[in-house]
């Protein structure tokens, strides 16, 4: 299946041909350690050819063995790949990549294996961010991942913008209320809308449904959704139609912001850190990187975790153990932040200094405000949701398409769709995630 | 092959050479040349339609149910994307169909440059319909280059939002100009082939008869095209309840349609029982499209006998 090795060794060929002595390769590299083989890695990130070009060749060439950086799967069609093969007991894949919502339906099918005897090991000479290794416990005493990328949503602006700030306002700490006024201003200046946000759906796939859970609702509601119809909600939503108002109408069509942002059709742009960095890559001096605002309840905001983990009968356990291994350590951490523009895991690999790559310093900047944030309330992804986790986003996506762009009543859509999430919750018995207080049983929409 | 395989002695004693295996041979040749498209047609279309069936009638965990049509018609902006499809069904069909009449008869006649016409007019023809869809939001989209020339000209101070979520107007003029100039193409090789299947003394005759142009058009060339056009109508209005790629590119979610509607229920909402009820919403549809043109249209049998 990998095409890899014949590569390797037509391309050691070719050399030998023109003259020169062969390149070192990954897998030829003599170190200390034995070469444990061919290591069959799925992953749903790094998929852009630069970015799966540039594990490759930058990250996965010092490895001692021959790892297969197979990034033909999205998350959605990785999950019945795995499970199917786990159904089947014949299992090809040695190492997974994946983002923490998707090792929940493989963790629950029994698919995933235990890891914790292996992170015992890592962590004696590498310090995990304690938190996102507790993620990959995925609520239970063991580890069924270990933490490999992180990343979070936040905003980007042009720097043409900031002379409209409404009086007083920072910057890099917005209200919702200052963001609205500053697009009301910017509006009244120029006459055009120039606020931003990912609202596309299907194959487009704007993360608005993202900013309603992690961003909009925590920091009116102090939740995600327990608080769904709650008098917060129907504030949230008021302050999501004001700020509709003056946001770009052709929002509906966008996936990626850091698109209209470079073509000027947007100064001010929230989505997914990944989505944001080309416009600070390539115009750096035009962009910059800003935390998202609070609201009455705090500053909300998501992470998004990627982690590692090993599927039950994986052919090549030493090898896909030590792909982990290599694949935390430090160097190899900032190799691989600069190449998929996510962010390491480790606590003590700074991006952030002058020798961060490009646009990712200036993320983690804005990534580290908001955290920071005195008022800062984390938000997970949706947990224990299993199959429905689609569908429960789509009540979000539906409740935005009918309040904010139907004109319905707030009250009696967030009242219909409240029953829809309630009904989501029932069917996989989901119990409430934070920052929504703990419940006994399945998270209850009050 | 097995002329030679055949031993000698046998063919003397048949005394002929063997006429049986020969016009056994011939009868199953036309079954062996469609054989690889019947099984390909078989395994990768008619057993998922099949399959896609049985899944609209399923509930999640496999047992009969009609409810997933009820989730369906409950389903956000359910209606929003019926109307959508059917009214750029409306406008896309009669419009393209007029031109591609109008660009064959053309094509047809003995105008300087004809053939450069004809070969710029199929370009659309190899066009995806989603790269078609990107070409024309670069032109539409605000900072395209339609807003583009109008500020030049200063015929405008802002840009015109033509693909805004509320221009429903906007919206849908560049869906169904995207949608036309992508498929045109297509019906006017379609009705060409038919014009060309016209004997000419039909035309000749009635010439001679005295009628004009206009009154030959009306009266020879267009009932005799009726064949020509249904296939044409079928194939499109059955594409047209599918159009997919141009609304995603041009108007994201600010225009449900139902293909769009059913691809998100896989791929976003992964709920594949509500994804096959729309997809059997869509087969539906078309196929009373079909029926419709096969009533509306139908063609004397005595047209084909002459």
């Amino acid at each position: 299946m990998s095409a890899r090795p014949l590569l390797v060794s037509l391309a050691a060929l070719l050399t030998f041909a023109c003259g020169g002595t062969p390149a070192p390769t990954g897998g030829a590299t003599p170190t200390a350690q034995a070469n444990v083989g061919k290591v069959e890695f799925l992953s749903s990130q790094g998929q852009a050819v630069n970015e799966a070009e540039g594990m490759r060749k930058q990250v996965l060439a010092g490895f001692n063995g021959t790892p297969d950086f197979n990034t033909s799967l999205t998350g959605g069609q990785m999950v019945p790949k795995l499970l199917a093969e786990h159904q089947a007991s014949k299992v090809d894949v040695d190492l997974v990549g994946d983002v923490h919502g998707d090792m929940v339906p493989l963790q629950s099918a029994g698919a995933l294996q235990d890891l914790t005897p292996l992170l015992q090991r890592l962590a004696k000479d590498r310090k995990f961010n304690p938190q996102l290794v507790a993620y990959g416990k995925l609520g239970t005493q063991k580890q069924y991942y270990i933490p490999w990328l992180q990343a979070t949503y936040m905003m980007v602006v042009n720097k043409k913008a900031l002379q409209y700030l409404p009086k007083g306002a920072d910057v890099n700490s917005l209200t919702y209320d200052q963001l609205a006024q500053w697009g009301e201003n910017i509006q009244k200046a120029t006459g055009e809308k120039k606020i931003g946000i990912p609202a596309a759906t299907g194959s487009r796939g704007g993360l608005l449904n993202r900013f309603v859970q992690g961003y909009l609702y925590p920091s009116y509601t102090g939740g995600e959704v327990s608080g769904f119809k709650s008098p917060g909600a129907v504030q949230a939503w008021q302050l999501m139609k004001r700020l509709w108002a003056v946001t770009n109408p052709q929002s509906t069509n966008y996936g990626f912001m850091q698109e209209p942002l470079q073509s000027g059709e947007v100064w001010v742009a929230w989505d997914h850190q990944a989505r944001l960095i080309d416009a600070l890559k390539n115009l750096p001096d035009q962009f910059q990187a800003v935390p998202a605002p609070s609201g009455p309840k705090g500053l909300g905001y998501m992470s998004v975790v990627a982690g590692l983990a090993i599927p039950v009968g994986a052919p090549n356990q030493k090898g896909a153990e030590a792909l982990i291994d290599y694949l935390t350590r430090p160097d190899n951490q900032k190799k691989t932040t600069a190449v998929v523009g996510f962010f390491p895991v480790l606590t003590d690999v700074s991006v952030s200094g002058s020798d961060a790559p490009p646009g990712v310093g200036a993320e983690a900047g804005a990534a580290g405000k908001q955290t920071n944030a005195k008022k800062a309330l984390p938000a997970l992804l949706p947990v224990g949701l299993g199959a429905k986790d689609g569908e429960f986003n789509k009540a979000y996506f539906d409740t935005f398409t009918r309040i904010v762009l139907h004109n319905e009543d707030i009250q009696t859509v967030l009242s219909d769709e409240a029953k829809q999430l309630q009904s989501l919750l029932d069917t996989a018995k989901a119990p409430c995630w934070p920052p929504d207080p703990p419940s006994t049983g399945t998270c209850q929409v009050r | 092959m097995s002329g030679q395989v055949e031993a000698p002695a046998l063919r003397a004693a048949a005394g002929r050479p063997r006429p049986a295996v020969r016009f056994n041979r011939r009868q199953l040749e036309p079954y062996a040349l469609l054989a690889p498209a019947t099984i390909f047609m078989t395994l990768f279309f008619a057993w998922p339609a099949l399959q896609t069936l049985l899944i609209a009638f399923q509930s999640a965990q496999g047992s009969f149910t009609l409810d997933n049509f009820g989730a369906m018609a409950r389903d956000t902006d359910f209606r929003l994307a019926v109307r959508n499809t059917l009214l750029l069904l409306v406008l896309i069909i009669p419009i393209e169909t007029t031109i591609a009449l109008v660009m064959a008869v053309l094509a047809q006649s003995r105008l300087f440059g004809r053939d450069v016409m004809l070969y710029i007019w199929s370009i659309p023809l190899a066009v995806s319909d989603l790269a078609a869809g990107l070409v024309w939001f670069s032109i539409f989209t605000s900072h395209g280059y339609l807003n583009s020339v109008l500020q030049d000209l200063h015929l405008i101070a802002h840009p015109v939002g033509f693909l805004d979520y509320n221009n429903l107007g906007g919206l849908v003029t560049a869906i169904v100009l995207a949608e036309v100039w992508r498929s045109m193409s297509l019906v006017m090789v379609i009705i060409m082939s038919g014009i060309q299947a016209i004997p000419p003394e039909l035309d000749e005759a009635a010439e001679s008869l005295g009628a004009g142009a206009w009154q030959r058009f009306w009266k020879v060339t267009l009932p005799l095209l009726k064949p020509t056009l249904q296939v044409a109508l079928i194939l499109r209005t059955t594409t047209a309840f599918q159009v997919f790629g141009v609304v995603l590119a041009l108007a994201g979610s600010a225009l449900p349609v139902l293909a769009v509607k059913s691809e998100s229920w896989v791929t976003e909402y992964r709920n594949y029982q509500l994804a096959a009820t729309y997809a059997i919403l869509i087969l539906v549809l078309s196929s009373l499209s079909t029926v419709g043109y096969l009533l509306l249209l139908r063609t004397p049998r005595e047209v084909f006998q002459r």
